[in-house]
């Protein structure tokens, strides 16, 4: 059994004298007697280390690792960089609490601010938070940021990812506003939607490219949302913008996505990182923590944990946002993976999955039955039909080692990332011809 | 300690000035000291209606944030905006650092003099 | 310390995608990206090396001594991060197959029993990614549940001053208002108050216990009933729970909802403030109403129509459940026992050894944390609980929790954690000792501290005065 515990059965017996008292039991006594338990809780005996790992091999054996993954839908398998993990095994960091005490302190208060720089600069925004903790949840802390007395309505784009959506929803329910969602026309969000907006519309949240892996027309959108007085949210697939224009250079307020494809395995849907940026005049309204620069009393630069006044830890049932624990270490990871990509690799890693996404359509739609649902301009994700029950396809696939797209309904939502390329993806394609039958 | 004798104040460290037919209000030099470095400040916007016992106003030191507490009922005019690029100016001179001049005022019944204040802060402390 | 970008030249990079296999095709105009990001140029050498230089800059449990207080900086144990990083658990896709993650399904369902069982809940949801979110998806069970009965006069939540932040935060974002209610002088919450804050618009009471000055309410049979029989629920914030599990649970107290974070409680890292994990455990009056993903549960549990709705997506932060399942099969029943036994009674004789040098805010048998007052100390030497919190870090030692709670003056709060020896105890003791013989000799030299850190005490009123949030590029 191991318990982790350093002291010893004759240290315990010396301690507990030292305090004047003669058992462990001797601790509890506040504890009303008709709740305090006899001999701890009914959970088995504990197990040594060479035991535990073993059933969690075993736990580990019973789930499939697919070697070629087309499935998306916001969780993506894209190659990590084994620089990231080794920057991010390191004790020093995954041992440390969130940095309070800055003088000792400043390497993760500094990558913070360098995680905050480089996701402001990928999004083309002016600021950004510490991180919180997924694209969903970021999403519902978006929105809320943009409320007023005089707006407090929420509309959402029917096109956003539905664990979105409906994340947004609790969060607006849980703070009595209210909530729409607006139509689409041919998968994406339908502009004349917001021709007419209400005037209590607090911010309209779109997400770009959507669900089904379609462009918005999200510089008209954003036109639109102003003119009516609201602020104008977007969620992000940070790969994209390697490539395609970001929300800041679209005339969005804020932004905000997932970032798990910034280094962080699949990992059965977390931990992943959420991140937020803002425009310059939010910078007061974003939620968590935020890091930011300043000088000690020899003039040296310091970073600091900064704006506390917003948090919780001060402002309490008037804070906007209850965040405290974020995702640090995930924020760290993907500030690993941006620096070892740089510029340079953020436009090829965009421009693979864009070409091979591209490719993989082309040769898809040549058999019978895999015709594109929509028309739209894509990224890296695409809906099709299939030419047979859609379970069946999948679990075929499943049987040759492929995860095929998401099913949705009697349709597949495709995704392809840098990891496949030409000649992974012919397999594929003869793979499906097979299955199939042609 | 430095009590304007021009001024009227609150039990919760507002003065009131009288400026035509409205009243300037800010916090007094023993609030400010007692805050600490003032970082920010959230103001109302003007329009706002203002209810006399109630916050309309909140001021951010680095770990803590107050509400300033409205001494007088009414409607808000103008605010400050200087304060909110120089929050620190409150605590140079917290008698020119005006936060809010408020209209159609009413509930300046009760308000203590600058004798009074003195007076309220020495039984406080 | 050198910048990220501040070490980038132009033109450098690291060599981690190959080239394209596909035919060339062009982005349309009006889609493509106008202005590269700023992102820093460097070989794979410079990376690693910033890192590595920032990691000594870093103090984690593994660098010294973190009595940290309501945050339990225990060790995390490296097979929890072995497991975690087996490829059948890191590379599982969230939408896949339900045959084809048994292995997850049965992490959660094994996590599921044994949390349930510790603390006394009947049902748990994972979702939760920390303990404010947590605290929150808690509360928004508790406002289905009142409006499933369509009570929709239950608006207020009540919190005692003592509570953390987030308590508050977000029983508003949960849409209640706060009643605060006092404590009385030990601490613990004032009955008389309760009962006057108690009647039929009461959705709620939310508590710790131990409290958050380390003392274990002995009402709190009486707490629970008073709440009950208002027609209110009651919820425990998990923070504290390393000081009794094995010794009582929260169910049996009388709570119908409760948060844990794993990252305290079970061991698993905090890596710099997440990422945590804080499952939600309720009484079988909530379990309807559980949080749900909106894609996955449908595949793995059926619909499930009286559920909340979600609150991020997916499942949780699984890879963290790993870790803390982990650790709660290596511990078992004994160990989950002796672990909270052995945080109590190192609290207890750290804050035995200490009680000489410097005042305990509540001089009794404390559970798994302590709280001191410096606030006799600050008047008598001008010394602040900031001061000694700086000095203990010239003395390789992480300080306290400093301020909290706010019930307390010039408070620092201590929790030793379990997973600490006696000599580290010692140790700690005498450098507390040293630092009041200090305060009484030269007080003023304990406002210079930290003099051996990287840098000393930062500017935080210009940090907030005039924000640099992010480095600004020169063009």
């Amino acid at each position: 059994m191991g318990s982790y515990l350093p002291g010893t059965r004759d240290e315990q017996q010396s301690m507990l004298k030292a305090v004047g008292l003669e058992k462990l039991e001797d601790l509890f006594t506040d504890v009303p007697a008709q709740v305090l338990l006899k001999d701890s809780v009914r959970i088995p005996a504990g197990l040594s280390e060479m035991q535990a790992r073993e059933e969690m091999e075993r736990l580990a054996a019973k789930n499939t690792v697919f070697g070629t993954i087309l499935r998306g839908a916001g969780a993506y398998d894209h190659y990590i960089p084994a620089i990231v993990s080794s920057v991010t095994g390191k004790e020093e960091f995954l041992t440390t609490y969130t940095p309070y005490q800055a003088e000792i302190s400043q390497g993760v208060l500094q990558s913070i601010f360098e995680y905050q720089t480089m996701i402001s600069e990928l999004t083309g925004m002016d600021v950004s938070n510490a991180s919180l903790y997924d694209g969903a949840s970021a999403a519902g802390e978006g929105v809320m940021m943009t409320l007023t007395r005089k707006r407090e309505r929420v509309l959402v784009a029917a096109t956003v990812h539905p664990e979105v959506l409906n994340t947004i929803r609790t969060y607006c329910w849980g703070r009595g506003v209210p909530f729409d969602v607006l139509p689409e026309k041919d998968g994406k969000l339908d502009l004349d939607a917001l021709n007419s907006l209400p005037e209590d519309t607090a911010c309209v949240y779109l997400q770009h490219p959507n669900f089904y892996g379609l462009f918005e027309e999200a510089e008209k959108a954003a036109e639109r949302i102003h003119q009516a007085g609201a602020k104008a949210v977007m969620g992000v697939y940070p790969i994209s913008l390697g490539l395609f224009k970001s929300p800041g250079e679209m005339g969005y307020d804020i932004a905000v996505g997932e970032g798990q494809p910034l280094g962080l395995p699949l990992s059965w849907g977390g931990p992943y990182l959420g991140f937020m940026t803002a425009k310059k005049d939010m910078m007061r309204s974003l939620p968590g923590r935020i890091v930011g620069e300043t000088t000690d009393h020899q003039g040296r630069r310091a970073f600091v944990l900064t704006l506390q006044a917003r948090e919780q830890h001060i402002r309490r049932e008037k804070a906007s946002s209850n965040v405290c624990t974020n995702q640090a270490l995930c924020a760290m990871t993907a500030s690993a993976y941006l620096a070892a990509m740089g510029p340079e690799g953020m436009r090829e890693v965009a421009s693979l999955c864009y070409e091979g996404a591209h490719y993989f359509a082309d040769e898809l739609a040549r058999i019978k039955g895999f015709g594109r649902t929509h028309t739209g301009e894509f990224f890296n994700e695409f809906m099709t039909g299939c030419p047979m029950d859609v379970r069946a396809f999948e679990k075929e696939m499943a049987r040759r080692g492929i995860l095929c797209g998401l099913t949705l309904g009697d349709r597949l939502l495709w995704c392809v990332t840098e990891k496949l390329d030409k000649g992974k993806i012919d397999h594929v394609i003869s793979v499906i011809r097979e299955v199939c039958g042609l | 300690m430095n009590i304007p004798g021009n001024l009227k104040y609150s039990r919760t460290h507002e003065w009131v000035k009288q400026d035509g037919d409205g009243v300037l209000i800010g916090i007094t030099d023993h609030a400010q000291k007692e805050l600490g470095d003032l970082v920010f400040i959230n103001l109302p916007n003007p329009g706002d209606k203002v209810t006399k016992g109630e916050a309309f106003a909140d001021v951010e030191s680095v770990k803590a944030v107050s509400d300033i507490i409205s001494p007088v009922g009414g409607v808000i005019g103008k605010v400050n905006e200087a304060l909110l690029d120089a929050p620190e100016s409150i605590n140079q001179d917290a008698y020119a650092a005006w936060i809010a001049r408020v209209e159609d005022v009413s509930g300046t019944e009760g308000l203590l003099s600058a004798g009074e204040y003195e007076e309220f802060l020495k039984k406080e402390a | 310390m050198k910048l990220l970008f501040e070490r980038s030249v132009p033109g450098r990079r690291t060599f981690i995608l190959p080239g394209s296999s596909f035919p060339k095709r062009e982005v349309p105009e009006q889609l493509k990206r106008k202005a590269a990001p700023h992102l820093p140029e460097l070989s794979e050498v410079e990376i690693s090396r910033h890192y590595t230089e920032l990691a000594k800059q870093a103090f984690g449990v593994n660098s010294g001594f973190y009595p940290l207080g309501s945050c339990t900086m225990k060790y995390n144990p490296r097979v929890n991060e072995a497991a975690a990083a087996l490829p059948g658990f890191a590379r599982i896709h969230p939408l896949q197959p339900k045959d084809t993650v048994q292995g997850c399904l049965e992490v959660i369902e094994q996590a599921r029993k044994l949390l349930c069982e510790i603390t006394g809940m009947d049902d748990m949801t994972f979702q939760p990614a920390a303990g404010a979110h947590g605290e929150y998806a808690g509360l928004l069970l508790i406002k289905k549940y009142h409006e499933s009965r369509g009570d929709s006069k239950r608006t207020r939540v009540i919190v005692p001053d003592s509570a953390h932040g987030t308590n508050p935060a977000s029983a508003a974002m949960a849409g209640f208002t706060v009643t605060t209610v006092p404590s009385d002088e030990d601490g613990c919450v004032d009955l008389e108050a309760l009962k006057a804050a108690l009647d039929d618009t009461v959705a709620g009471l939310m508590l710790t216990n131990p409290n958050t000055v380390g003392i274990f309410d002995r009402n709190i049979l009486e707490i629970t009933r008073l709440v009950h029989e208002a027609g209110g629920l009651n919820y425990y914030d998990g923070a504290n729970l390393n000081a009794i599990m094995g010794w009582v649970r929260p169910g049996d107290m009388g709570f119908d909802v409760i948060h844990l974070n794993l990252h305290k409680t079970f061991s698993t890292p905090h890596g710099g403030g997440g990422p945590g994990a804080g499952p939600v455990g309720c009484k079988k009056l909530l379990m309807d109403f559980l949080p749900s993903s909106s894609i996955g549960s449908r595949v793995f549990e059926g619909e499930m129509p009286h559920t909340l709705g979600q609150i991020r997506a997916f499942y949780g932060n699984f890879l963290v459940v790993v870790r803390a399942l982990t650790y709660i099969l290596t511990l078992g029943r004994e160990g989950i026992a002796q672990a909270s036994g052995m945080a109590v009674l190192n609290a207890n004789y750290l804050m035995r050894r200490v009680r000489g040098a410097f005042t305990p805010a509540f001089d009794r048998i404390c559970m798994h944390e302590f709280v001191l007052t410096l606030e006799d100390v600050k008047k008598e030497t001008g010394v602040s609980a900031l001061d000694v919190a700086k000095t203990l870090l010239d003395h390789g030692m992480h300080p306290p929790t400093m301020y909290f709670p706010l019930i307390v003056h010039e408070a620092l709060m201590v929790e030793p954690t379990e997973t600490e020896s006696r000599e580290t105890l010692d140790g700690a003791a005498e450098v507390f000792i040293r630092i009041r013989e200090m305060i009484g000799k030269e007080p003023e030299k304990l406002h210079l501290s930290p003099l051996t850190t990287p840098i000393g005490r930062p500017d935080e009123v210009g940090a907030a005065r005039n924000p640099r949030v992010r480095y600004e590029f020169s063009e």
